[in-house]
Protein backbone atom coordinates (compact mmCIF):
# COMPACT_ATOMS: atom_id res chain seq x y z
CA UNK A 1 0.00 0.00 0.00
CA UNK A 2 1.54 3.24 -1.09
CA UNK A 3 1.01 6.38 0.86
CA UNK A 4 1.82 10.03 0.89
CA UNK A 5 3.25 11.49 4.07
CA UNK A 6 1.54 14.33 5.87
CA UNK A 7 4.46 16.55 4.82
CA UNK A 8 4.02 15.60 1.14
CA UNK A 9 0.41 16.69 1.32
CA UNK A 10 1.36 19.90 3.10
CA UNK A 11 3.85 20.68 0.29
CA UNK A 12 1.24 20.00 -2.42
CA UNK A 13 -1.27 22.16 -0.59
CA UNK A 14 1.32 24.94 -0.45
CA UNK A 15 2.03 24.66 -4.19
CA UNK A 16 -1.71 24.80 -4.91
CA UNK A 17 -2.20 27.67 -2.45
CA UNK A 18 -4.80 25.71 -0.49
CA UNK A 19 -4.94 26.24 3.25
CA UNK A 20 -5.51 22.99 5.17
CA UNK A 21 -5.97 22.06 8.80
CA UNK A 22 -3.80 19.45 10.49
CA UNK A 23 -6.61 16.90 10.49
CA UNK A 24 -7.28 17.49 6.77
CA UNK A 25 -3.61 16.90 6.00
CA UNK A 26 -3.65 13.58 7.84
CA UNK A 27 -6.96 12.50 6.33
CA UNK A 28 -5.89 13.39 2.79
CA UNK A 29 -2.57 11.60 3.06
CA UNK A 30 -4.39 8.26 3.40
CA UNK A 31 -6.92 9.17 0.67
CA UNK A 32 -4.10 10.07 -1.72
CA UNK A 33 -2.60 6.65 -0.88
CA UNK A 34 -5.78 4.94 -2.04
CA UNK A 35 -5.81 6.93 -5.29
CA UNK A 36 -2.17 6.10 -5.97
CA UNK A 37 -2.90 2.40 -5.34
CA UNK A 38 -5.77 2.47 -7.79
CA UNK A 39 -3.62 4.08 -10.47
CA UNK A 40 -0.76 1.70 -9.72
CA UNK A 41 -2.91 -1.22 -10.87
CA UNK A 42 -2.59 0.10 -14.41
CA UNK A 43 1.15 -0.42 -14.17
CA UNK A 44 0.62 -4.15 -13.50
CA UNK A 45 -0.72 -4.59 -17.01
CA UNK A 46 1.37 -5.13 -20.13
CA UNK A 47 1.10 -1.77 -21.86
CA UNK A 48 3.97 -2.09 -24.31
CA UNK A 49 2.68 -0.77 -27.59
CA UNK A 50 0.08 1.47 -25.97
CA UNK A 51 0.74 5.16 -26.42
CA UNK A 52 0.48 7.46 -23.43
CA UNK A 53 -2.92 9.12 -23.48
CA UNK A 54 -3.52 12.71 -22.47
CA UNK A 55 -6.91 13.16 -24.04
CA UNK A 56 -9.96 10.88 -24.01
CA UNK A 57 -10.71 11.54 -27.69
CA UNK A 58 -8.27 10.32 -30.34
CA UNK A 59 -8.08 13.77 -31.92
CA UNK A 60 -5.11 15.58 -33.41
CA UNK A 61 -4.43 18.98 -34.96
CA UNK A 62 -7.54 20.83 -33.85
CA UNK A 63 -6.68 24.42 -34.71
CA UNK A 64 -8.40 27.68 -35.60
CA UNK A 65 -7.55 30.17 -38.33
CA UNK A 66 -5.73 33.36 -37.26
CA UNK A 67 -8.82 35.57 -37.24
CA UNK A 68 -9.65 38.26 -34.69
CA UNK A 69 -13.09 38.18 -33.09
CA UNK A 70 -14.51 40.84 -30.74
CA UNK A 71 -13.17 40.78 -27.18
CA UNK A 72 -15.02 41.57 -23.97
CA UNK A 73 -15.33 45.24 -23.08
CA UNK A 74 -13.03 46.29 -20.20
CA UNK A 75 -16.14 46.68 -18.04
CA UNK A 76 -17.22 43.10 -18.78
CA UNK A 77 -13.70 41.80 -18.31
CA UNK A 78 -13.37 43.51 -14.93
CA UNK A 79 -16.92 42.78 -13.74
CA UNK A 80 -15.83 39.79 -11.67
CA UNK A 81 -12.71 41.38 -10.23
CA UNK A 82 -12.70 41.81 -6.43
CA UNK A 83 -10.85 45.11 -6.93
CA UNK A 84 -9.98 47.28 -9.91
CA UNK A 85 -8.25 50.55 -10.67
CA UNK A 86 -7.60 52.41 -13.95
CA UNK A 87 -9.26 49.62 -15.99
CA UNK A 88 -6.86 47.12 -14.47
CA UNK A 89 -7.26 44.21 -12.09
CA UNK A 90 -5.97 45.26 -8.68
CA UNK A 91 -4.15 42.51 -6.78
CA UNK A 92 -2.58 42.52 -3.30
CA UNK A 93 1.15 42.99 -2.76
CA UNK A 94 3.05 40.28 -4.64
CA UNK A 95 6.46 40.38 -2.92
CA UNK A 96 7.56 42.00 0.35
CA UNK A 97 10.60 44.24 0.72
CA UNK A 98 13.78 43.00 -0.95
CA UNK A 99 15.96 41.13 1.51
CA UNK B 1 38.81 44.57 -3.28
CA UNK B 2 38.67 46.01 -6.78
CA UNK B 3 36.77 44.24 -9.52
CA UNK B 4 39.01 42.17 -11.77
CA UNK B 5 39.46 43.58 -15.25
CA UNK B 6 37.95 41.64 -18.16
CA UNK B 7 41.45 40.59 -19.28
CA UNK B 8 42.15 39.20 -15.81
CA UNK B 9 38.88 37.27 -15.89
CA UNK B 10 39.55 35.56 -19.21
CA UNK B 11 43.17 34.80 -18.30
CA UNK B 12 41.87 32.48 -15.58
CA UNK B 13 38.27 31.58 -16.38
CA UNK B 14 36.39 30.01 -19.25
CA UNK B 15 32.79 31.24 -19.69
CA UNK B 16 29.94 28.86 -20.47
CA UNK B 17 26.73 30.37 -21.87
CA UNK B 18 23.13 29.35 -22.28
CA UNK B 19 20.71 31.67 -24.06
CA UNK B 20 16.93 31.64 -23.96
CA UNK B 21 15.22 33.94 -26.39
CA UNK B 22 11.50 34.66 -26.26
CA UNK B 23 9.86 35.87 -29.44
CA UNK B 24 6.34 37.26 -29.64
CA UNK B 25 4.81 36.12 -32.91
CA UNK B 26 3.03 38.73 -35.02
CA UNK B 27 -0.18 36.77 -35.49
CA UNK B 28 -3.33 38.88 -35.61
CA UNK B 29 -5.03 36.89 -32.86
CA UNK B 30 -3.79 35.28 -29.64
CA UNK B 31 -2.38 31.77 -29.21
CA UNK B 32 -5.49 30.06 -27.84
CA UNK B 33 -8.30 32.57 -28.40
CA UNK B 34 -9.43 35.10 -31.02
CA UNK B 35 -8.54 38.29 -29.12
CA UNK B 36 -6.48 40.89 -30.99
CA UNK B 37 -2.76 41.32 -30.29
CA UNK B 38 -2.28 45.07 -30.96
CA UNK B 39 0.65 46.58 -29.06
CA UNK B 40 -0.23 49.57 -26.89
CA UNK B 41 -4.03 49.12 -26.81
CA UNK B 42 -6.00 50.48 -23.83
CA UNK B 43 -5.75 48.15 -20.79
CA UNK B 44 -7.94 45.05 -20.79
CA UNK B 45 -9.59 45.77 -24.14
CA UNK B 46 -8.18 42.59 -25.72
CA UNK B 47 -9.37 39.87 -23.36
CA UNK B 48 -12.00 37.15 -23.36
CA UNK B 49 -13.09 34.23 -21.18
CA UNK B 50 -10.19 32.08 -22.50
CA UNK B 51 -7.31 34.46 -21.78
CA UNK B 52 -8.92 35.60 -18.52
CA UNK B 53 -9.31 31.95 -17.49
CA UNK B 54 -13.00 32.19 -16.75
CA UNK B 55 -14.60 28.85 -15.83
CA UNK B 56 -15.53 26.61 -18.73
CA UNK B 57 -13.54 28.44 -21.39
CA UNK B 58 -11.78 26.18 -23.87
CA UNK B 59 -8.50 27.09 -25.63
CA UNK B 60 -8.06 26.30 -29.35
CA UNK B 61 -4.62 26.73 -30.86
CA UNK B 62 -3.91 29.29 -33.60
CA UNK B 63 -2.88 27.51 -36.81
CA UNK B 64 -0.72 30.41 -37.98
CA UNK B 65 1.25 30.27 -34.72
CA UNK B 66 2.06 26.60 -35.31
CA UNK B 67 3.09 27.38 -38.88
CA UNK B 68 5.32 30.26 -37.73
CA UNK B 69 6.97 28.08 -35.09
CA UNK B 70 7.71 25.35 -37.62
CA UNK B 71 9.17 27.99 -39.96
CA UNK B 72 11.41 29.22 -37.15
CA UNK B 73 12.51 25.66 -36.38
CA UNK B 74 13.32 24.98 -40.03
CA UNK B 75 15.25 28.24 -40.37
CA UNK B 76 17.30 27.26 -37.30
CA UNK B 77 18.11 23.86 -38.85
CA UNK B 78 15.94 22.01 -36.33
CA UNK B 79 14.15 18.71 -36.63
CA UNK B 80 10.36 19.04 -36.49
CA UNK B 81 8.60 16.64 -34.15
CA UNK B 82 5.92 14.56 -35.90
CA UNK B 83 4.03 14.52 -32.57
CA UNK B 84 4.14 17.16 -29.89
CA UNK B 85 1.89 18.29 -27.08
CA UNK B 86 1.13 21.29 -24.94
CA UNK B 87 1.75 21.09 -21.21
CA UNK B 88 0.62 23.14 -18.26
CA UNK B 89 3.35 24.86 -16.30
CA UNK B 90 1.79 25.47 -12.90
CA UNK B 91 2.70 28.48 -10.81
CA UNK B 92 0.90 31.21 -8.94
CA UNK B 93 1.58 34.69 -10.11
CA UNK B 94 -0.98 37.35 -10.96
CA UNK B 95 0.34 37.87 -14.52
CA UNK B 96 -1.16 34.47 -15.47
CA UNK B 97 -4.85 34.41 -14.55
CA UNK B 98 -5.11 30.64 -15.07
CA UNK B 99 -2.40 29.96 -12.47
CA UNK B 100 -0.63 27.98 -15.14
CA UNK B 101 0.98 28.87 -18.43
CA UNK B 102 0.31 26.70 -21.46
CA UNK B 103 3.75 25.73 -22.73
CA UNK B 104 5.53 22.66 -24.02
CA UNK B 105 7.62 20.44 -21.79
CA UNK B 106 9.22 17.19 -22.89
CA UNK B 107 7.74 17.23 -26.40
CA UNK B 108 8.76 20.54 -28.02
CA UNK B 109 7.70 21.03 -31.63
CA UNK B 110 11.28 21.71 -32.89
CA UNK B 111 14.60 20.39 -31.55
CA UNK B 112 18.31 19.88 -32.33
CA UNK B 113 19.21 22.82 -34.55
CA UNK B 114 22.05 25.31 -34.88
CA UNK B 115 22.86 28.87 -35.87
CA UNK B 116 26.24 29.89 -37.31
CA UNK B 117 27.42 33.32 -36.29
CA UNK B 118 30.39 35.41 -37.27
CA UNK B 119 32.03 38.31 -35.45
CA UNK B 120 34.75 40.76 -36.42
CA UNK B 121 37.70 40.77 -34.05
CA UNK B 122 41.10 42.39 -34.07
CA UNK B 123 42.39 38.93 -35.03
CA UNK B 124 40.05 38.90 -38.06
CA UNK B 125 36.60 37.38 -38.54
CA UNK B 126 35.69 34.46 -36.25
CA UNK B 127 32.89 31.94 -36.72
CA UNK B 128 31.05 29.94 -34.10
CA UNK B 129 28.22 27.43 -34.24
CA UNK B 130 25.60 27.88 -31.52
CA UNK B 131 23.58 24.70 -31.07
CA UNK B 132 19.85 24.89 -30.47
CA UNK B 133 18.32 22.54 -27.93
CA UNK B 134 14.67 23.27 -28.64
CA UNK B 135 12.09 25.69 -30.00
CA UNK B 136 8.72 25.49 -28.33
CA UNK B 137 5.36 27.26 -28.25
CA UNK B 138 3.84 28.97 -25.25
CA UNK B 139 1.83 32.05 -24.35
CA UNK B 140 2.88 35.44 -23.03
CA UNK B 141 1.82 36.78 -19.64
CA UNK B 142 -0.06 39.93 -18.65
CA UNK B 143 1.59 43.19 -17.79
CA UNK B 144 1.94 44.34 -14.16
CA UNK B 145 2.12 47.87 -12.85
CA UNK B 146 3.47 48.06 -9.31
CA UNK B 147 1.99 50.85 -7.25
CA UNK B 148 3.48 52.39 -4.12
CA UNK B 149 6.85 51.81 -2.51
CA UNK B 150 9.86 53.94 -3.21
CA UNK B 151 10.92 52.75 -6.63
CA UNK B 152 7.91 51.52 -8.57
CA UNK B 153 9.51 48.09 -8.43
CA UNK B 154 7.77 44.95 -7.29
CA UNK B 155 9.73 44.91 -4.04
CA UNK B 156 7.99 47.08 -1.49
CA UNK B 157 5.05 47.92 -3.76
CA UNK B 158 1.73 48.32 -1.93
CA UNK B 159 -0.26 46.53 -4.61
CA UNK B 160 -0.18 45.78 -8.32
CA UNK B 161 -2.43 46.45 -11.31
CA UNK B 162 -2.83 43.92 -14.10
CA UNK B 163 -3.54 44.40 -17.79
CA UNK B 164 -4.18 41.08 -19.55
CA UNK B 165 -4.00 42.34 -23.16
CA UNK B 166 -0.65 40.59 -23.54
CA UNK B 167 -1.73 37.43 -21.72
CA UNK B 168 -2.05 34.71 -24.34
CA UNK B 169 -0.09 36.35 -27.16
CA UNK B 170 1.83 33.57 -28.94
CA UNK B 171 5.35 33.25 -27.67
CA UNK B 172 8.10 31.08 -29.06
CA UNK B 173 11.00 30.17 -26.82
CA UNK B 174 14.32 29.34 -28.47
CA UNK B 175 16.75 27.62 -26.12
CA UNK B 176 20.41 26.94 -26.90
CA UNK B 177 22.32 23.95 -25.69
CA UNK B 178 25.07 24.72 -23.20
CA UNK B 179 27.55 26.84 -25.14
CA UNK B 180 31.16 26.27 -24.08
CA UNK B 181 34.25 27.33 -25.99
CA UNK B 182 33.45 30.93 -26.87
CA UNK B 183 36.33 32.04 -24.62
CA UNK B 184 37.01 35.73 -24.42
CA UNK B 185 34.57 36.48 -27.23
CA UNK B 186 31.59 35.12 -25.25
CA UNK B 187 29.83 38.52 -25.01
CA UNK B 188 30.36 39.26 -28.72
CA UNK B 189 29.23 35.81 -29.89
CA UNK B 190 26.12 36.04 -27.71
CA UNK B 191 25.28 39.42 -29.20
CA UNK B 192 25.94 38.13 -32.73
CA UNK B 193 23.67 35.15 -32.03
CA UNK B 194 20.77 37.33 -30.92
CA UNK B 195 21.36 39.66 -33.89
CA UNK B 196 21.38 36.72 -36.31
CA UNK B 197 18.19 35.33 -34.72
CA UNK B 198 16.57 38.74 -35.07
CA UNK B 199 17.52 38.91 -38.76
CA UNK B 200 16.31 35.35 -39.41
CA UNK B 201 12.97 36.05 -37.69
CA UNK B 202 12.57 39.32 -39.56
CA UNK B 203 13.29 37.52 -42.84
CA UNK B 204 10.61 34.95 -41.97
CA UNK B 205 8.16 37.80 -41.21
CA UNK B 206 6.89 35.90 -38.15
CA UNK B 207 7.59 38.61 -35.55
CA UNK B 208 8.13 42.35 -35.30
CA UNK B 209 11.38 41.52 -33.42
CA UNK B 210 11.43 44.87 -31.66
CA UNK B 211 13.61 44.39 -28.60
CA UNK B 212 12.61 47.78 -27.19
CA UNK B 213 8.92 46.78 -27.28
CA UNK B 214 9.68 43.39 -25.79
CA UNK B 215 8.73 41.30 -28.84
CA UNK B 216 12.25 39.79 -28.65
CA UNK B 217 13.69 39.20 -25.19
CA UNK B 218 16.83 37.41 -24.13
CA UNK B 219 17.65 35.62 -20.88
CA UNK B 220 21.37 34.95 -20.51
CA UNK B 221 22.76 32.11 -18.40
CA UNK B 222 26.42 32.57 -17.53
CA UNK B 223 28.83 30.44 -15.54
CA UNK B 224 32.59 30.29 -15.27
CA UNK B 225 34.90 27.28 -15.01
CA UNK B 226 38.66 27.30 -14.56
CA UNK B 227 40.37 27.15 -17.96
CA UNK B 228 40.96 23.50 -18.85
CA UNK B 229 38.37 22.18 -16.39
CA UNK B 230 35.41 20.01 -17.44
CA UNK B 231 33.36 20.85 -14.39
CA UNK B 232 30.67 23.47 -14.97
CA UNK B 233 30.41 26.30 -12.48
CA UNK B 234 27.21 27.59 -10.89
CA UNK B 235 25.20 29.74 -13.28
CA UNK B 236 23.22 32.90 -12.88
CA UNK B 237 20.33 33.74 -15.18
CA UNK B 238 19.98 37.38 -16.25
CA UNK B 239 16.43 38.12 -17.34
CA UNK B 240 14.91 40.29 -20.02
CA UNK B 241 17.95 41.83 -21.59
CA UNK B 242 16.31 44.24 -23.98
CA UNK B 243 18.85 45.36 -26.57
CA UNK B 244 21.69 43.79 -28.52
CA UNK B 245 24.18 45.99 -26.73
CA UNK B 246 22.74 44.92 -23.38
CA UNK B 247 23.27 41.25 -24.23
CA UNK B 248 26.97 41.95 -24.59
CA UNK B 249 27.15 44.18 -21.50
CA UNK B 250 25.14 41.83 -19.30
CA UNK B 251 27.32 38.82 -20.10
CA UNK B 252 30.56 40.74 -19.70
CA UNK B 253 29.29 42.17 -16.39
CA UNK B 254 28.23 38.76 -15.08
CA UNK B 255 31.60 37.22 -16.05
CA UNK B 256 33.38 39.91 -14.03
CA UNK B 257 30.99 39.56 -11.08
CA UNK B 258 31.36 35.76 -10.99
CA UNK B 259 35.16 35.99 -11.23
CA UNK B 260 35.29 38.43 -8.34
CA UNK B 261 33.27 36.05 -6.14
CA UNK B 262 35.28 33.01 -7.18
CA UNK B 263 38.64 34.79 -6.78
CA UNK B 264 37.60 35.68 -3.23
CA UNK B 265 36.84 32.04 -2.52
CA UNK B 266 33.11 32.76 -2.42
CA UNK B 267 30.38 30.87 -4.24
CA UNK B 268 28.19 32.06 -7.07
CA UNK B 269 24.56 31.80 -6.02
CA UNK B 270 22.24 30.13 -8.50
CA UNK B 271 19.64 32.82 -8.97
CA UNK B 272 17.71 35.00 -11.36
CA UNK B 273 19.19 38.47 -11.86
CA UNK B 274 17.79 41.57 -13.53
CA UNK B 275 19.86 43.63 -15.95
CA UNK B 276 19.87 47.36 -15.29
CA UNK B 277 20.17 49.41 -18.43
CA UNK B 278 21.59 52.53 -16.70
CA UNK B 279 24.51 50.94 -14.84
CA UNK B 280 25.08 47.85 -16.98
CA UNK B 281 25.05 45.79 -13.76
CA UNK B 282 22.64 43.09 -12.66
CA UNK B 283 20.58 43.04 -9.50
CA UNK B 284 19.62 39.93 -7.57
CA UNK B 285 16.09 38.73 -8.17
CA UNK B 286 14.40 35.51 -7.23
CA UNK B 287 16.69 32.99 -5.54
CA UNK B 288 16.64 29.57 -7.14
CA UNK B 289 17.98 27.72 -4.09
CA UNK B 290 14.68 25.91 -3.85
CA UNK B 291 14.20 24.07 -7.09
CA UNK B 292 10.98 25.28 -8.72
CA UNK B 293 8.25 22.72 -8.94
CA UNK B 294 6.06 23.50 -11.92
CA UNK B 295 4.34 20.09 -12.00
CA UNK B 296 4.12 20.05 -15.79
CA UNK B 297 1.49 17.75 -17.26
CA UNK B 298 -0.10 17.45 -20.70
CA UNK B 299 -2.89 20.00 -21.11
CA UNK B 300 -6.14 18.01 -21.27
CA UNK B 301 -7.91 20.88 -23.09
CA UNK B 302 -5.62 20.69 -26.12
CA UNK B 303 -4.92 17.85 -28.51
CA UNK B 304 -1.55 16.77 -29.93
CA UNK B 305 0.02 18.69 -32.82
CA UNK B 306 1.09 16.27 -35.55
CA UNK B 307 2.28 18.25 -38.58
CA UNK B 308 2.39 16.16 -41.74
CA UNK B 309 5.63 15.75 -43.64
CA UNK B 310 3.95 17.34 -46.65
CA UNK B 311 3.09 20.46 -44.69
CA UNK B 312 6.60 20.69 -43.21
CA UNK B 313 8.28 20.24 -46.60
CA UNK B 314 5.90 22.79 -48.11
CA UNK B 315 6.98 25.28 -45.46
CA UNK B 316 10.65 24.44 -45.94
CA UNK B 317 10.29 25.32 -49.61
CA UNK B 318 9.17 28.84 -48.67
CA UNK B 319 12.18 29.59 -46.43
CA UNK B 320 13.90 32.82 -47.46
CA UNK B 321 17.63 33.07 -48.00
CA UNK B 322 19.58 32.91 -44.72
CA UNK B 323 20.50 36.48 -43.68
CA UNK B 324 24.23 35.77 -43.34
CA UNK B 325 24.33 34.23 -46.83
CA UNK B 326 22.26 37.07 -48.25
CA UNK B 327 24.70 39.62 -46.82
CA UNK B 328 27.62 37.74 -48.39
CA UNK B 329 25.84 37.56 -51.75
CA UNK B 330 24.88 41.24 -51.78
CA UNK B 331 28.39 42.26 -50.72
CA UNK B 332 29.82 40.41 -53.73
CA UNK B 333 27.15 41.48 -56.22
CA UNK B 334 27.50 45.11 -55.26
CA UNK B 335 31.30 44.99 -54.67
CA UNK B 336 30.89 46.81 -51.37
CA UNK B 337 33.85 47.29 -49.03
CA UNK B 338 33.49 45.66 -45.56
CA UNK B 339 33.17 48.96 -43.79
CA UNK B 340 30.36 50.19 -46.03
CA UNK B 341 28.55 46.85 -45.77
CA UNK B 342 28.72 47.08 -41.99
CA UNK B 343 27.49 50.67 -42.12
CA UNK B 344 24.43 49.56 -44.13
CA UNK B 345 23.70 46.75 -41.67
CA UNK B 346 24.11 49.07 -38.68
CA UNK B 347 21.85 51.68 -40.30
CA UNK B 348 19.35 48.93 -41.12
CA UNK B 349 19.07 49.97 -44.78
CA UNK B 350 20.05 46.70 -46.46
CA UNK B 351 16.47 45.79 -47.44
CA UNK B 352 15.70 49.23 -48.74
CA UNK B 353 18.96 49.48 -50.74
CA UNK B 354 18.30 46.07 -52.25
CA UNK B 355 14.78 47.14 -53.24
CA UNK B 356 16.25 50.26 -54.88
CA UNK B 357 18.82 48.23 -56.82
CA UNK B 358 16.12 45.81 -57.96
CA UNK B 359 14.36 48.83 -59.48
CA UNK B 360 17.38 49.41 -61.65
CA UNK B 361 19.54 51.81 -59.60
CA UNK B 362 23.30 51.49 -59.51
CA UNK B 363 24.19 49.77 -56.18
CA UNK B 364 26.82 52.33 -55.21
CA UNK B 365 24.54 55.27 -55.97
CA UNK B 366 21.59 53.64 -54.17
CA UNK B 367 23.74 52.94 -51.12
CA UNK B 368 25.16 56.48 -51.07
CA UNK B 369 21.71 58.06 -51.06
CA UNK B 370 20.26 55.84 -48.34
CA UNK B 371 23.33 55.94 -46.11
CA UNK B 372 24.13 59.58 -46.76
CA UNK B 373 21.57 62.30 -47.31
CA UNK B 374 18.50 60.24 -46.41
CA UNK B 375 20.02 58.79 -43.21
CA UNK B 376 21.11 62.29 -42.24
CA UNK B 377 17.56 63.62 -42.57
CA UNK B 378 16.20 60.59 -40.66
CA UNK B 379 18.69 61.29 -37.86
CA UNK B 380 17.71 64.96 -37.75
CA UNK B 381 14.04 64.01 -37.49
CA UNK B 382 14.86 61.21 -35.04
CA UNK B 383 13.00 58.57 -37.04
CA UNK B 384 14.00 55.36 -38.80
CA UNK B 385 14.98 55.64 -42.46
CA UNK B 386 12.15 53.27 -43.33
CA UNK B 387 9.64 55.61 -41.70
CA UNK B 388 10.44 58.54 -44.01
CA UNK B 389 8.04 58.99 -46.91
CA UNK B 390 10.76 58.44 -49.54
CA UNK B 391 10.61 55.02 -51.22
CA UNK B 392 13.06 52.80 -53.12
CA UNK B 393 11.18 53.76 -56.31
CA UNK B 394 11.81 57.48 -55.59
CA UNK B 395 15.52 56.90 -55.07
CA UNK B 396 15.75 54.75 -58.21
CA UNK B 397 14.07 57.57 -60.16
CA UNK B 398 16.45 60.10 -58.64
CA UNK B 399 19.50 58.04 -59.57
CA UNK B 400 18.16 57.76 -63.13
CA UNK B 401 17.60 61.55 -63.36
CA UNK B 402 21.18 62.21 -62.23
CA UNK B 403 22.55 59.61 -64.65
CA UNK B 404 20.61 61.23 -67.51
CA UNK B 405 22.23 64.57 -66.64
CA UNK B 406 18.89 66.12 -65.73
CA UNK B 407 19.98 66.69 -62.13
CA UNK B 408 23.33 67.36 -60.50
CA UNK B 409 24.05 65.70 -57.14
CA UNK B 410 23.46 69.01 -55.47
CA UNK B 411 20.08 69.52 -57.13
CA UNK B 412 19.16 65.91 -56.39
CA UNK B 413 19.62 66.62 -52.67
CA UNK B 414 16.99 69.36 -52.95
CA UNK B 415 14.71 66.87 -54.66
CA UNK B 416 15.23 64.37 -51.80
CA UNK B 417 14.21 67.05 -49.33
CA UNK B 418 11.12 67.76 -51.41
CA UNK B 419 10.11 64.10 -51.62
CA UNK B 420 10.54 63.67 -47.85
CA UNK B 421 8.55 66.87 -47.29
CA UNK B 422 5.67 65.24 -49.14
CA UNK B 423 5.87 67.25 -52.38
CA UNK B 424 5.49 64.11 -54.49
CA UNK B 425 7.68 61.88 -56.59
CA UNK B 426 11.09 63.18 -57.74
CA UNK B 427 9.79 64.22 -61.20
CA UNK B 428 6.95 66.12 -59.53
CA UNK B 429 9.32 67.86 -57.13
CA UNK B 430 11.56 68.82 -60.06
CA UNK B 431 8.57 70.31 -61.90
CA UNK B 432 7.04 72.07 -58.88
CA UNK B 433 10.29 73.60 -57.68
CA UNK B 434 11.46 74.46 -61.20
CA UNK B 435 14.71 72.63 -60.60
CA UNK B 436 16.74 72.05 -63.71
CA UNK B 437 20.31 71.70 -64.76
CA UNK B 438 21.64 74.62 -66.77
CA UNK B 439 23.00 72.79 -69.77
CA UNK B 440 22.33 75.54 -72.21
CA UNK B 441 25.82 76.42 -73.50
CA UNK B 442 24.83 80.06 -74.04
CA UNK B 443 23.77 80.61 -70.43
CA UNK B 444 26.84 78.77 -69.19
CA UNK B 445 29.19 80.76 -71.43
CA UNK B 446 27.67 84.00 -70.16
CA UNK B 447 28.39 82.94 -66.59
CA UNK B 448 31.92 81.79 -67.50
CA UNK B 449 32.74 85.05 -69.23
CA UNK B 450 31.39 87.03 -66.28
CA UNK B 451 33.48 85.06 -63.79
CA UNK B 452 36.63 85.29 -65.94
CA UNK B 453 36.25 89.06 -66.09
CA UNK B 454 35.69 89.37 -62.34
CA UNK B 455 38.64 87.10 -61.54
CA UNK B 456 40.88 88.12 -64.39
CA UNK B 457 44.08 87.32 -62.47
CA UNK B 458 43.03 83.72 -61.83
CA UNK B 459 41.79 83.34 -65.39
CA UNK B 460 45.19 84.51 -66.60
CA UNK B 461 46.93 81.80 -64.54
CA UNK B 462 44.76 79.13 -66.14
CA UNK B 463 45.39 80.62 -69.55
CA UNK B 464 49.09 80.31 -68.72
CA UNK B 465 48.68 76.56 -68.12
CA UNK B 466 48.24 76.51 -64.32
CA UNK B 467 45.21 74.18 -64.35
CA UNK B 468 44.65 73.76 -60.57
CA UNK B 469 43.59 77.42 -60.48
CA UNK B 470 40.54 76.47 -62.59
CA UNK B 471 38.86 75.02 -59.48
CA UNK B 472 38.13 78.43 -58.03
CA UNK B 473 36.62 79.61 -61.33
CA UNK B 474 34.45 76.51 -61.68
CA UNK B 475 33.23 77.05 -58.11
CA UNK B 476 32.31 80.63 -58.94
CA UNK B 477 30.42 79.58 -62.09
CA UNK B 478 28.50 76.97 -60.09
CA UNK B 479 27.60 79.66 -57.61
CA UNK B 480 26.58 82.00 -60.40
CA UNK B 481 24.25 79.33 -61.81
CA UNK B 482 22.90 78.48 -58.32
CA UNK B 483 24.25 74.94 -58.48
CA UNK B 484 22.07 74.13 -61.46
CA UNK B 485 24.98 73.53 -63.80
CA UNK B 486 26.78 70.29 -64.35
CA UNK B 487 30.30 70.80 -62.97
CA UNK B 488 31.95 68.56 -65.58
CA UNK B 489 30.33 70.52 -68.37
CA UNK B 490 31.40 73.83 -66.80
CA UNK B 491 34.97 72.61 -66.56
CA UNK B 492 34.97 71.56 -70.19
CA UNK B 493 33.60 74.89 -71.43
CA UNK B 494 35.81 76.95 -69.11
CA UNK B 495 39.04 75.28 -70.17
CA UNK B 496 38.07 75.64 -73.81
CA UNK B 497 37.31 79.33 -73.23
CA UNK B 498 40.77 79.83 -71.71
CA UNK B 499 42.53 78.00 -74.48
CA UNK B 500 43.25 74.87 -72.47
CA UNK B 501 40.48 72.59 -73.84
Amino acid sequence: MSSLSRDDVAKLAGLARIEMTESELVELSSQFGMILDAVARVQEMDLSGVKATSHPQPLENIARPDVVLPSLSPEEALSGAPAQEESRFRVPQILGEAE
Amino acid sequence: MALPTYDEVIAQWDPVLGLEVHVELNTKSKMFCSCATEFGAEPNTQTCPVCLALPGALPVVNEKAIESTILIGLALNCKIAPYSRFARKNYFYPDMPKNFQISQYDEPICFDGYVDVEIDTEEGPKQFRIEIERVHMEEDTGKSLHVGGATGRIHGADYSLLDYNRAGIPLVEIVTKIVPGTGKYAPEFAKAYVAELRDILRGLKVSDVKMEQGSLRCDANVSLKPIGSDVLGTRSETKNVNSLRSVERAIRGEMIRHAELLNDGKKVKQETRHFQEDTGLTRSGRSKEQAEDYRYFPDPDLVPVTPSATWIEGLRATLPERPSLRRKRLKEEWSVPDKEMQAMINADVLDIVEATVLLGADPTKARTWWLGEISRIANDQNVAVADLSITPADVAELVALVAAGELTDKLARQVVEGVIAGEGKPSEVVAKRGIKVVNDDGALMAAIEKVCTEQAETAEKVRGGHLPAAGALIGAVMKETKGQADAAKVRELLLKHLGQG
